[in-house]
């Protein structure tokens, strides 16, 4: 047992600590630190940056011009680049996509798709769930009939993440409807300049437009879109998922969080003194540091047997529960210590230059909206009941 | 022993679902965050026709009822609905306030639907009562009355606010505090959307006012305050209580109804027990509203018990009725468009108004140890 990085993970996480200081514009920063919204230029600009340091491809090995960092080095990436506020890597291209062209992909489709994704001239969006089809994915209807050299298709796709912003979009449709469920899906890519794509957003409830629904009328695309066998899209989606899952703990995400919560709590005064003095409150945010802890181990644990090539497997549901859990803790600490403040709705204070004071302190509403975002996080990726599901099945053998 | 309303309470429920019912769609909720009055103006008209601030006010001050299961039979209907009215703020908090200093005039303003909002909360004092810094000066012709009031409910459509100043002692102190009736015309407003439906503002006083804007003995007004919180914290509480059985029904009928891996997900027991479970604590937040509105009229001790007792245990049950229906619905349960996001988000604000569940547990101890 050794809980210590060695000296060459020290010296790698130095020169990131070098180039984040050195590369990541402050407005950036500041933007994600404030809780702000990011436009699309925002995370192409971040992405640029990225790659020409050759880092975008953090998964990636090098052959496909990834950085071929271990598990660790991952990790260590992830922590440093949460530790900065630095934008999220967008995963739907990089860290989705990337992985199974890389696996199953034509040699053609390598060549096209896998430079376009480092270099930012395509933006990858992702067409899985549907209205009828949310944890049980494999009921899904979107339909690709064969006319020819082409595949038509027909249907809608929902919960879109960046949708708007995409020009692609990977989608599982349905190819057969002989067997079971998973045994008449394919894997298909689809230009969204296509006519008959159409892209509508859905405001949550924190008033923002993150995701939509795409809907397919008669869409043509070419056969040659088909990532693997045609009804073989199932094993690419199984593979998706657990490249999906990687960091799916949110480590770093849970430290900036707890890192909030405590700037918060020593702001705020409850009956004269820091709301983080209050004793009952801080037993609570210590609560969730000991749990952060923990599963920050844990999830090192799993980091450590990943570098030792053993595949992410249902330790990474374990890891998916826990760390959604601990992040919505946090954020519904951090929407109680703002106390009367969380009330005012003014979301157009949320715009980085907007000409407009926020109401009461200014990490109030993004706190505020903060938690009711992160609601997604036991919803999405698969909910928290598939995982603890999968724990019941694979681990627990049940 | 007796649960079971009066026939009078009874009636006044049934005939305020069914209007409320009638009249109540997403596109007017969500008008009142938009409409500068904070609130439907057409609605409260004919709430107020139906005599709901009446109804917040005893007979002896010129209105039916008043009595603390009045307060809960109207303010569950509301949250049923979902509709935020100025009804707490103008009837129950400001009426509540008038109700004690003898001035009838004014109430009877507030029972025609005027509304009065109640200025008092300011930046920084949070949930503390007697934390106030706004000052109040006798000048020779009357009082100088400055200072800032946060997230006011209910301002934006005032025609007047109650403001506490403080005319001694210093600032947490529980004596020295007074309170005056001020004009709109005499504040200047920034006023905003809520994230849980209408609208309140940030209230900058900087106002002569006459003699005769002191609305209670100089000094005294903290017993007053604290009083007519306690009963527009039972009216609060009551009208979780109605969001939550919305809520409750809403998640039901999407258990049944919607359907993965071959049948309805209401037929995992996963999500079986746990839907239980928010029932056991929809039933407990019910007694607890029973308890609270049983005590309106208690002594000070007793009373204060129980709005701690409620506020908590109201606070706890929301958040996790918020968390489990959302978690419930899936996706769905985080759209706008759906009618769960705005209950739920209506219900999580009800933890940042009056003192949140953390706040009331410490304060049922120190009520306790007194």
């Amino acid at each position: 047992m050794d809980l210590t990085y060695t000296k060459a993970q020290i010296a790698f996480r130095d020169e990131l600590r070098g180039f984040l200081a050195d590369k990541l514009p402050q407005a950036l920063s500041e933007k994600v630190a404030r809780g702000l919204r990011l436009t699309k230029s925002d995370y192409e600009t971040w992405h640029a940056i990225l790659n020409a340091r050759g880092w975008l491809g953090v998964t990636w090995p090098r052959e496909h011009g990834g950085t071929g960092w271990d598990a660790v080095q991952r990790h260590i990436f992830e922590e440093e680049v949460t530790a900065a506020h630095a934008p999220r890597i967008v995963p739907f291209g990089v860290n989705m996509l990337g992985p199974v062209l890389m696996k199953f992909g034509s040699d053609a489709q390598k060549a096209l798709y896998l430079p376009r994704i480092l270099n930012g001239d395509d933006w990858w969006c992702q067409g899985y769930s549907e209205p009828g089809a949310g944890s049980d994915l494999a009921s899904l209807r979107t339909e690709a009939v064969r006319d020819g050299d082409h595949y038509v298709v027909n249907g809608q796709k929902t919960w879109t993440t960046l949708g708007q912003y995409a020009n692609r979009i990977f989608c599982l449709v349905r190819t057969s409807k002989e067997g079971k469920p998973q045994q008449g899906i394919s894997f298909l890519l689809i230009d969204m300049d296509t006519p008959g794509v159409e892209v509508r957003p859905i405001v949550l409830l924190d008033g923002e437009a993150e995701v939509n629904e795409v809907w397919f009328q008669d869409v043509r695309v070419p056969v040659e879109n088909l990532v693997g066998p045609e009804n073989a899209g199932w094993t690419c989606a199984k593979y998706l998922l657990t490249h999906e899952r990687t960091n799916i703990a949110g480590i770093g995400f849970a430290r900036a969080g707890l890192a909030a919560l405590k700037r918060i709590a020593s702001a705020e005064m409850q009956g004269g003194r820091p709301l983080i003095e209050n004793p009952l409150f801080a037993a609570k945010v210590a609560q969730v540091e000991i749990d952060l802890m923990a599963m920050a181990t844990t999830n090192l644990r799993t980091v450590a047997a990943a570098a030792e090539g053993q595949a992410p497997g249902p330790e990474s549901s374990m890891l998916k529960v826990k760390g959604t859990i601990l992040r919505q803790q946090i954020n519904a600490l951090a929407r109680q210590a703002v106390g009367p403040y969380a009330q005012p709705f003014v979301s157009e204070a949320l715009e980085a230059g907007a000409n407009l004071d926020p109401v009461g302190p200014d990490y109030a509403l993004p706190a505020t909206q903060a938690y009711f975002n992160n609601r997604k996080l036991s919803i999405y990726g698969g909910s928290n009941e598939v995982q603890r599901q999968i724990i019941s099945k694979t681990i627990l053998e049940l | 022993m007796e649960f079971r309303l009066t026939e009078e309470r009874r009636m006044l429920q049934d005939s305020l679902r069914r209007f409320l019912a009638e009249s109540v769609t997403p596109a007017r909720i969500a008008a009142t965050t938009d409409d500068a009055a904070g609130h439907d103006p057409d609605l409260w008209r004919r709430l107020t026709d139906l005599g709901l601030p009446g109804a917040m006010v005893s007979e002896a001050r010129g209105g039916f009822g008043g009595d603390g299961f009045d307060l809960m039979v109207v303010f569950e209907e509301l949250g049923r609905a979902g509709l935020p009215t100025p009804l707490l703020d103008s009837a129950v908090l400001a009426g509540g306030l008038l109700a004690e200093t003898g001035r009838d005039d004014l109430l009877a303003r507030v029972i025609e639907g005027q509304v009065i909002a109640f200025a008092h909360a300011e930046p920084g004092s949070r949930y503390d009562l007697s934390r106030v810094a706004t000052r109040a000066q006798r000048r020779a012709d009357g009082w100088h009355v400055a200072g800032h009031k946060a997230v006011v409910h209910a301002a934006p459509a005032a025609e007047a606010l109650i403001v506490s100043a403080r005319t001694g002692g210093a600032v947490a102190d529980e004596d020295g505090l007074s309170l005056f009736l001020v004009p709109r015309d005499a504040v200047t407003m920034r006023d905003y959307p809520l994230q849980g439906g209408g609208r309140a503002a940030e209230v900058h006083v900087d106002a002569t006012l006459p003699a005769d804007a002191l609305l209670m003995p100089e000094g005294t007004a903290l017993a007053a305050i604290e009083r007519a919180q306690a009963r527009a914290t039972a009216a609060q509480c009551a009208e979780a209580l109605g969001l939550m059985e919305a809520i409750k029904t809403l998640t039901v009928d999407y258990l049944r109804t919607r359907k993965q891996f071959g049948q309805p997900i209401g037929k995992f027991q996963a999500l079986q027990h746990r839907m239980a479970d928010v029932l056991i604590e929809i039933e407990q937040a019910r007694s607890a509203v029973i308890n609270l509105c049983g005590h309106m009229d208690a002594e000070r001790p007793l009373r204060e018990r129980h709005v701690s007792a409620t506020k908590n245990l109201v606070g706890r049950a929301a958040r996790l009725v918020v968390e489990e229906s959302i978690q419930m619905h899936g996706g769905i349960g985080m759209t706008r468009d759906y009618a769960l996001g705005h209950l739920a988000k209506r219900l999580t604000m009800v933890d940042h108004r009056f003192g949140d569940a953390d706040f009331h547990l410490e304060r049922f101890v120190a009520l306790g140890a007194a």
